[in-house]
């Protein structure tokens, strides 16, 4: 594992935008009543950092042929994703106010044409990848410029198809296709350490035959810079491993297995949440 | 009818450059004129069905109508997950080909024999299910293939087989036809190759006085409902053969069809098929279907023991 990139908290570090984004989270979180709120955390930074600064798309046309492809693999994490569809215009930001109810579009994991702006329909994990490599594989036959950007797990890395995914893509020589992984180092029963180890992960990218880049994935200058720099390498795919903090930015909330998954949740811990949003662990 | 099947594609990609085709580890040689002559339309993959199965899905999503072909079982049992998620939920246009739909593998054993690929592709929803009976009646539907909407699962049956099929107007996916129009009213409904041993058993049968009606269904999913009640008006015997497990399908489907719709009526009914075991012998494929009773012989004493309960009612 690379050290340099480990933090305990980024409570402390939050930028206004970074707190607004967690306020509308856990907003949403309370209002369904439940969610993945940890896990949506974690990648809020640098799905911030895609809609942002980095990816092509246009909100009033979703398949505009133009735009940048994104799939979040992770589909649990996609409190956020629906974040920022709302809030760049794919749909009125009210409309978070349903997540996961009856008769909504917004469900608890991503739907494809269900959803604007969602490119393809994820919830059991390792299904991205190998959808990823198809569409990169389609746009280089279409000669279109556009890139495509898979936001995977590191839990969801056990998935041996995954790794069926990263031989195809490298064997396709897709370097319009960027992997970023949410490597929090936690899934759902515990540390990935313990749960099944996946270090020396960077070398393993490496020995697939992947250009591997590593950030901080809270740290919004490291993110905008290593996103400039795709594709690293002609004929090759990239790989971005963000290390991420689960539960990144709320006091209590961080590195705080409890809040993977959430229902039923109680005032006292609506008023935890919105307490803890930015505030330095104690 | 592996080889017409693939030829086809071939030809459909020849004049649609949207048309890609996706294997994964086929023979050495397969298609080579496809890789050679439209290389940005030709992938051979790795061992790895999950994979080929979620590429293909990403390539549809681009608009790409995918044809996979692999080993029939791998491909359903391995990336059933891929198959039910990517392809039938995102409802996309790829066109599963599974090789050896059967007992086409006889000799190489369990692992190999797709016993149970119709049932499980037939629970999931949006997807089409054919199983042409020979290779004429393959090349007919990979044509048809080109602008049908959603996936599709091609059963590829035993190679060589006499081509039985003909040209018919208004041939169409989900629609059935009638191979053989019998005076009785005994009625033989078939799906693939199986279709060979119910007009091998005409002749039999008239020689001992009974006339049977063939109904082919060269599509499993969806079932072609409103053929079957045209030809059940006049039937009190049933039959369904199919070279697949009796559990959930031509049979099941049939069977479903006529309970939900004619409960008050009385049937003679009896699907053929695999019994509920892992196919237990090697040898040939012709063994092993004669070894569970898919024969003309079989298929002529349960008509023939059918009648005889019937009657006795």
């Amino acid at each position: 594992m690379n050290d340099s990139f480990l933090t305990t908290s980024v409570c402390d570090s939050l930028d206004p935008r970074a707190i607004e984004l967690r306020r509308k989270l856990v907003d949403m979180l309370l209002r369904a009543g439940r969610g993945h709120l940890a896990s949506a955390l974690s990648i809020i930074d640098l799905l911030r950092v895609l809609y942002d600064d980095v990816m092509t798309y246009d909100p009033k046309n979703p398949n505009f042929i133009g735009r940048d492809r994104f799939i979040l693999s992770k589909g649990h994490a996609c409190m956020a994703q629906y974040l920022m569809l709302a809030e760049k215009g794919f749909f009125p930001e009210e409309e978070l106010s349903v997540f996961c109810k009856a008769g909504s579009f917004l469900g608890g994991h991503p739907e494809y044409h269900t959803v604007p702006g969602v490119e393809a329909s994820t919830g059991s994990l390792g299904h991205g990848p190998s959808i990823g490599v198809g569409m990169a594989i389609a746009l280089k036959a279409d000669k279109n410029d556009s890139k495509v950007y898979v936001v995977i797990g590191d839990g969801e890395s056990n998935e041996g198809s995954v790794w069926e995914a990263a031989l195809s893509a490298v064997k396709n020589k897709l370097d319009n296709l960027v992997f970023i992984l949410d490597y929090n180092k936690f899934q759902s029963y515990g540390r990935t350490v313990d749960v099944i180890d996946l270090e020396p992960l960077a070398d393993k990218w490496v020995a697939f035959g992947w250009e591997v880049e590593q950030v901080n994935g809270h740290d919004i200058k490291q993110l905008r810079e290593a996103f400039d720099k795709f594709p690293v390498q002609e004929g090759k795919p990239s790989i971005l491993i963000c290390h991420t903090i689960k539960g990144a930015g709320i006091r209590g909330v961080e590195h705080n297995l409890d809040w993977h998954h959430k229902s039923g949740l109680t005032d006292d811990e609506a008023i935890f949440l919105n307490d803890g949003i930015g505030r330095k662990n104690a | 009818m592996r080889k017409t099947a693939l030829d086809t594609v071939y030809e459909l990609a020849t004049r649609n450059s949207n048309v890609f085709f996706v294997g994964s580890d086929l023979g050495a040689g397969t298609l080579n004129n496809f890789r050679h002559a439209l290389p940005e339309q030709f992938l051979m993959e790795g061992i790895s069905e999950a994979n080929v199965v979620g590429l293909a899905s990403g390539l549809a999503l681009e608009g790409k109508v995918v044809y996979v072909n692999s080993i029939a079982t791998f491909l359903t049992r391995r990336a059933y997950e891929q198959i039910c998620l990517d392809l039938c939920l995102q409802n996309l246009s790829v066109r599963l080909i599974g090789n050896g739909g059967g007992m086409v593998y006889a000799p190489l054993g369990p692992t190999h024999m797709a016993i149970d690929d119709i049932a499980i592709m037939r629970a999931i929803p949006n997807m089409t299910i054919l199983a042409p009976c020979d290779a004429e009646e393959m090349r007919r539907l990979i044509l048809l293939t080109e602008e049908h909407a959603g996936p599709i699962y091609i059963r590829v049956a035993k190679g060589g087989d006499k081509i039985v099929s003909l040209p018919q107007e208004n041939y169409q996916i989900g629609k059935a036809v009638l191979m053989h129009q019998g005076e009785g009213s005994v009625l033989v409904v078939t799906t693939g190759v199986m279709l060979q041993v119910a007009l091998n058993a005409v002749d039999d049968l008239r020689a001992i006085g009974v006339e049977i009606t063939v109904l082919h269904m060269h599509t499993i999913k969806p079932l072609d409902e409103a053929a079957l009640k045209k030809y059940l008006v006049n039937s009190d015997v049933v039959v369904t053969i199919e070279e697949h497990t009796t559990l959930g399908g031509l049979g099941s489907a049939v069977a479903e069809y006529m309970m939900e719709n004619y409960s008050s009526r009385l049937f003679s009914f009896k699907r053929l098929g695999l019994p509920d075991i892992f196919p237990d012998d090697y040898g040939s494929q012709d063994h092993l279907l004669s070894r569970f009773g898919l024969s003309v012989g079989n298929l002529v004493s349960t008509i023939r023991e059918l009648i005889r309960t019937r009657d006795n009612h």
